[in-house]
Parts: C-alpha cells; structure tokens; sequence
C-alpha cells in the first residue's frame, strides 16, 4: 500500500498548478457545466484552454479535436484534484462528453467520429440522453420509441422521459426500436437524433423539488437518416451499456459526498438554537459522525476501485457497491442538514431566513432522485447479488 | 498510488483461512471452548508457529517486523474462523505498548517471548473507555489497588498490562501475584477469555515507560485494539455473509431455491453494500495508524464505530437469512453473531466512538 503519486506525476500536477495560477482568475467557478446558456461562450473559451494544455478532452485523439494523451488514470485524477481545489471549472460535461463520446470511440463510424466528437468536447454541440420511457424504466429494454424505414431514413414515433438538458441540446443518443421483429433486447439500436427535427417537442418535467430538471420528449414521426444508428441495427442495446455502469458512479462521486459533510459540518457550527449549535446536541453530533465514517469508508473506496482499475484487477463485489451505498448516505447527509436547521429547515424557495438558498431541502429531494434514477436502489441490488454474489435471476412467472 | 493489498498480504489471508478451515473448524472451536471462553486447546500454539503472534514485533526481537495492515489482515482471518486464542492482546496491544514505551532491555527480554507464543500477555484496558462505579486501578506507595473488568484475552495469560491512574502508567503485573484476584467473565462471546480483576496491593513486576509517563503508549495500544477490533468485526462478518449465500443456494422453498427470490437476494446485497466500503476504511485505518500519525486516532475511531454498526446489521441479516435453523444452536452460525457482537462493545461502542471523533477534530469540547 503506497498512497503517494510518485514524482512523475507530483511534477505533473506542479505543471498544472502553474497553468492554474496564470488562468484560474478568469476561469468559470467550480463543477463540470453544459455550455448552453449565457453562461456557454464563457465555458466554451476555458474549455479551449483546458484542451490546448491537455486538461480536458486529454485522452481523445488529436483528430477528432483533443489532446491525444494516452490514458492514464492517475492524471485523470490529479486533474479533477487541483481543478476541484482551484474551485475553478473542470470544463464541458455532461452527457455528450461523458457518456456519447466515449461510446463513439468504440462503436462509432469514421465519419461519425470527425462530424461530432470535436463539436461535443469543445461545447459547441450539447447532447442529452434518451433511454427511459414511461412504460420503460427499470425494465429500460422494453422501450416502445420506434423507427419505421421511409427510404434511406427512419420515422421515429414515441416519447422518451427524465431526459436531462433536452431543452438546451442539439442532439440526442437515444435507445429506439427499429427492428420489431426481433426478441426484445435485439430490436433496439443506438440512434443519434438532431434536436431540431421537425415532429420532436420538449415539455420540462418539473420533479418534486420544484425545479424542471428534466424533460420528456415527444416524437411524431420525426425524421432521422438510417445513417445515424451507431454500430449495426440491433447492437443498441449492448452499446448503451458500455456507458451506463459509468454513469451509476458518477452518480456517487466521493468528492461531492465529501463536499456535502464539510457544508454540513460548517452549518452545525454556525447556526445558533437556544444559544446553542447543532453540534453541541449528542444526537445531531452522533449522527454527524456516523454519516463522517461512511463517508470516510467511500473515499478509500474510490481509491481502492481506482487501484483495481489501475492494476487491470477485477474489483468484484466491491466494484457493484459504489451506487447504492453513495446516494443513500447522500440523501441523509441532506436529512441531517434539514434536521440540524429544526422548524427553519423547512423553508423553501425565496422565503425569508431561508439558508443556504434552501439547498437542504432541494438536495435531500434530488437525492432521493439519484436513488432511483440510474438504475434504482432495488435494481443495484439485483445486479450486486446476481453479478457480486452469484445468486440466480428471479425466474419469469409462467404465462398464463 | 497502490491502496490494495500486496500479494503477501492476500496470502497471509488464505493460508490462515486454509490453516483454521483444516484444523480448527468452528466444530473444533465449539467444542475448544465449551469447558472454558478463550479456551484454544493446542490452535494459538500452532498459530504461533505460522507466525501470527510475532507479526508486529521487529525481526531483531524475533518477529516479522510487519505493520498494523498486516495485523488487520490476520485479525480478519482469525475472525472469519471465529478462532480462539490471545491475538487481541498479546499480539497487537501488548507489542504495541512495549515498542512504544518499553526500555531495550525490556523489548529484547519480552518481545521474542511474545513472538514465539512462550509469554501471553492480557491488557486490562477497559477502563480507559468507560468505567463502572469504583472500577480503575491506582497506584499507592508503590502497589496497585483498585478492579478492572473485562480485562481482554485473560485465558491463560501469564501477564497482565495494567494501565494506571486513568491511563498515565503502564504497570505488568504476574498472573497469580499476591493480592490478585483473577475471576472469569464468561461473555456472551465464547472463543474469547475475559476476567475481572482486584487489585490488592499488588506488586508491579515492571513498568512499561516512565512510572505514570505512558499516556503516549497507552494512546497508540488503544488506537491499536480499536483497528484490530475492526478487522475482527469485518472477518466475521464476511463470512457471515458468505454463509447465508451459501445456505440461500441450497435450502428450498416453494419449489426453487430460496437464493432466487428478490426478497433474499437484496438482504445479500445489502450486506455486501455496508461491508465492501467499510472494509476499505478498515484498510486506510490500519495504514493510517502506521504512516498517517496526525490520522490515526480519528481513523481508529471510525473504522471501530462503522464495524461495530455495520457488523452487528450484517450478522443479524445473515441469521434472518438462514431463517429458523439460523436461530438453533447446532447450526454455528451464532458465533459469528455473538462475536460481532463483543466487537462492538469492546474499546467503545459507536456513540463512545462517535464523541471522541468530534472531539479529535475539535467541533466540541
């Protein structure tokens, strides 16, 4: 066990503090941003920025608009480090460079490579992701979007739901059923979708926290060429779940969970009930550092999945876990930050008193979101039993 | 960057679980302890001969000169066996002591005695966590006078390490010296030896540091135990839950294995989910304790008070799992659960745990 980086990658990270110690003053503020909005040119610039030095976009070829490093999973993570530390931006994200880009290195076309990866790690192309449908959630290769061939194109009638940044994408990657003759999970295939295509209307879908963080789109016969299917026709469904195990981890970052404890810690240090802080009641403090040891235990995980990978080691068991664990203790370090705040935590949109821009309440709701979105709670434990421990699949009822 | 165990340490794992699967079976356990908790029959002596006693002493005294990882790991393993014999004490908190505060003279006499399993030695070390009325042990004119309870791994031990005055002094004290009293708790737990002891003016055979100088010592012998303790809950409660998976693949109900039933199959899950993360803190402690000293009593602290919370959820769920017959006697599985059980409370329970983490961190007084 050796938790230092070594001097080739302490020399690294000396770079790239200096990189930030010219630029981080005009850098955007912190996280990973969709670069659509007002906010989109000013993202875009530092992006270029960030590519040029190899700060983003870093292992993506030179040809298709990156830096063309080789993958190196220790860079990956002094990067997000010291970019995180800066509090400045780590650059375009979301669905379009995290989970279309990576999917078009391994299955896309030539052409499909030089028309979009560029455009998309660059900001100018903004994508969103179109998987569930009402019928089709945890079930998702049930999905009923079809595509029906006129000519060298396909009609696409259905609806697609929880589709994040709909409203503001050119594109998107979706799952649709373009072969209905085929077994469920062969008549599926992984199609890119101009967003402007006439026949496609977004309606936001506001969720309980009160804010539209996601969309539902409709098509009607919208128009798409046969030339946008990703891989062959029919290979959709195993080319979705190349993406999608990363993104059940990014929804358990131990960086943000990390975040979340230290505003929770300074919360019960500041605020004041009859004179006194949370942090002087033992049933608050007991909880807050019960939520502070798992917290602690899902960092040294990270690393410890993060030497599994380096090493080309299967992390078994251990590997499954990440989700689950992650955005339940999430949801209650958001329960005990409404808790530690009594009758005032409570307060919601613009009221008066109101803490922290009521991130309390609104978190421990979309926590609650992550809980299920992704692959619910019940669905991780299939695949941590199924997968982790060898138990058999549930058998299928008979049919009546 | 490499948070993973090395090969030698995943060896160590599987030759110990080999060795207690082969020899010391929890058949051969429950009958090792049925006359007497901490009875281990011929099983520390062999264990002592594969190395395990002298993992944490310097090679110079005889030992492997190993860290609190390695110590971890074996702790484990020893769980996973639900394995009488001394390690707690003798191995790791009695070891630690002696390098920390121990003369030279006193390391080369007692250390390689320690490594070879020859001396036992059990730490009464209770009383620096809570203290029951009167219970403490003080030192008049020289003499120690007091009681401590639950002194750890007592079966057999032919010293005690007895902190003093709340923990400034560490005293070694003779098994059978005049004016001690040695009385057996039995505990719920079996595969360990607990006893109570009273302290009559007792002569201290030595001091281990400076009389009344050893808060330092005792500190890292406490951090230690809490570490270890940890690695123990961890080990029985994986293969509490390796037990239930292997039962839920061969019991039937309704026709089909009850394995294939949601309802089960998320209890596993679940198990699997609180003990993976945990176990990865239990690793950073034990790293922590070695190479991290500003970390090391707040990581001790909350490896012991997640395992102490997670242990407990996972042996009860296994039992549920097994159902009925998980309940019985003759199944075994129960000590794993009272195990686990002892885990938690010894060294401090989470709430102990949790109020001295705030306090390492200084959000309270």
């Amino acid at each position: 066990m050796d938790l230092t980086y070594g001097p080739r990658y302490e020399s690294f990270r000396d770079e790239l503090r200096a990189f930030l110690a010219e630029h981080a003053e005009r850098a955007p503020r912190g996280g990973v941003g969709v670069s659509a909005g007002a906010a989109g040119e000013a993202l875009r610039q530092w992006q270029a920025l960030l590519i040029e030095h190899g700060y983003a976009a870093r292992t993506i070829p030179k040809e298709y608009g990156g830096y063309g490093a080789e993958p190196d999973i220790l860079e990956r993570v002094i990067i997000d480090e010291e970019l995180n530390a800066a509090g400045v931006s780590r650059g375009v994200g979301g669905q379009g460079p995290e989970m279309l880009v990576p999917t078009l290195l391994e299955h896309g076309s030539e052409e499909q490579k030089q028309r979009h990866i560029g455009p998309t790690v660059r900001g100018e192309e903004v994508w969103c992701q179109g998987y569930s449908e009402p019928g089709s959630g945890s079930d998702l290769a049930s999905v009923q979007t079809r595509a029906v061939e006129d000519g060298s194109d396909f009609l696409i009638t259905g609806q697609k739901i929880w589709t994040s940044t709909a409203d503001v994408s050119d594109m998107m990657f979706g799952l649709i059923r373009t072969e209905p003759e085929a077994k469920k999970h062969a008549g599926l295939s992984y199609v890119l979708i101009p967003m402007d295509t006439p026949g496609i209307d977004v309606r936001p879908l506001v969720t309980m926290t009160g804010q539209a963080e996601f969309n539902e789109v409709f098509f009607n016969d919208a128009r798409v060429p046969q030339a946008n299917v990703v891989g062959k026709r029919g290979e959709g469904w195993a080319i979705a779940n190349t993406t999608l195990r990363h993104e059940r981890n990014m929804l358990a970052s131990s960086a943000v969970l990390d975040g979340t404890l230290r505003s929770l810690i300074t919360l019960m240090g500041e605020e004041r009930v009859n004179g006194e802080r949370p942090l002087d009641s033992p049933v608050l403090r007991d909880r807050l550092m019960s939520l502070q040891s798992r917290v602690t235990a899902l960092k040294y995980h990270q690393l410890r999945m993060l030497t599994a990978q380096l090493q080309g080691r299967p992390p078994g068991v251990a590997g499954l876990v990440t989700k689950l664990a992650g955005c339940e203790v999430s949801h209650q370090l958001n329960g005990l930050g409404i808790d530690a705040l009594g009758e005032l935590g409570t307060l919601y949109d613009d009221s008066k008193h109101l803490r922290a821009g009521g991130r309390w309440q609104s978190q421990h709701m979309f926590t609650l979101g992550l809980i299920i979105g992704g692959g619910t709670a019940q669905i991780q434990k299939n695949i941590i039993s199924e997968r982790g421990l060898g138990m058999p699949r549930e058998p299928k009822p008979a049919k009546a | 960057m490499d948070f993973a165990l090395s090969e030698e340490q995943e060896l160590l794992a599987q030759s110990l679980r080999r060795f207690l699967e082969e020899d010391c079976p929890v058949t051969r356990v429950r009958e090792l302890v049925a006359d007497e908790p901490g009875s281990d029959g011929g099983v520390w002596k062999a264990l002592c001969e594969l190395g395990i006693a002298g993992l944490l002493v310097p090679e110079e005294h005889g030992g492997s000169g190993l860290g609190m990882l390695d110590a971890a790991i074996a702790a484990e393993s020893l769980a996973w066996g639900v394995c009488p014999g001394p390690f707690l004490a003798s191995a790791v908190m009695a070891p630690i002591a002696l390098a920390e505060a121990g003369t030279p003279e006193q390391q080369k006499r007692l250390l390689p005695a320690l490594a070879t399993g020859s001396l036992r030695i059990a730490v009464a070390a209770t009383e620096l966590v809570s203290k029951r009325g009167e219970a403490g042990v003080e030192v008049r004119d020289g003499r120690l006078h007091g009681t401590t309870l639950l002194v750890l791994d007592a079966f057999g031990a032919d010293l005690f390490l007895v902190p003093t005055d709340g923990g400034a002094g560490l005293a070694l004290v003779e098994a059978g010296a005049a004016g001690l009293v040695q009385t057996g708790l039995p505990t719920v737990d079996r595969t360990r030896g607990f006893a109570e002891l009273v302290f009559d003016g007792v002569a201290v055979s030595e001091w281990v540091g400076a009389e009344g100088g050893a808060a330092a010592a005792t500190r890292r012998m406490l951090d230690a135990g809490r570490v270890v303790l940890a690695a123990d809950a961890l080990g029985a409660s994986e293969r509490a839950l390796e037990l239930a998976v292997a039962y839920a693949l061969q019991r039937k109900q309704f026709d089909r294995v009850i394995g294939s039933f949601q309802a089960v199959k998320h209890l596993c899950a679940e198990m699997a989910a609180e003990l993976e993360p945990a176990r990865s803190l239990v690793w950073y402690a034990a790293h922590a304790f070695d190479h991290e000293p500003d970390e090391a009593s707040l990581m001790a602290a909350h490896a012991k008070a997640l395992l102490s919370e997670v242990g407990p959820f996972v042996v009860r769920t296994a039992t549920e799992v097994h159902g009925g017959i998980g309940f019985t006697d003759e199944q075994n599985l129960h000590y794993w659960f009272k195990r686990v059980g002892v885990d938690r409370q010894l060294l401090g329970a989470p709430e102990v745990l949790h109020e001295e983490a705030a306090r390492l961190q200084g959000l309270v007084d």
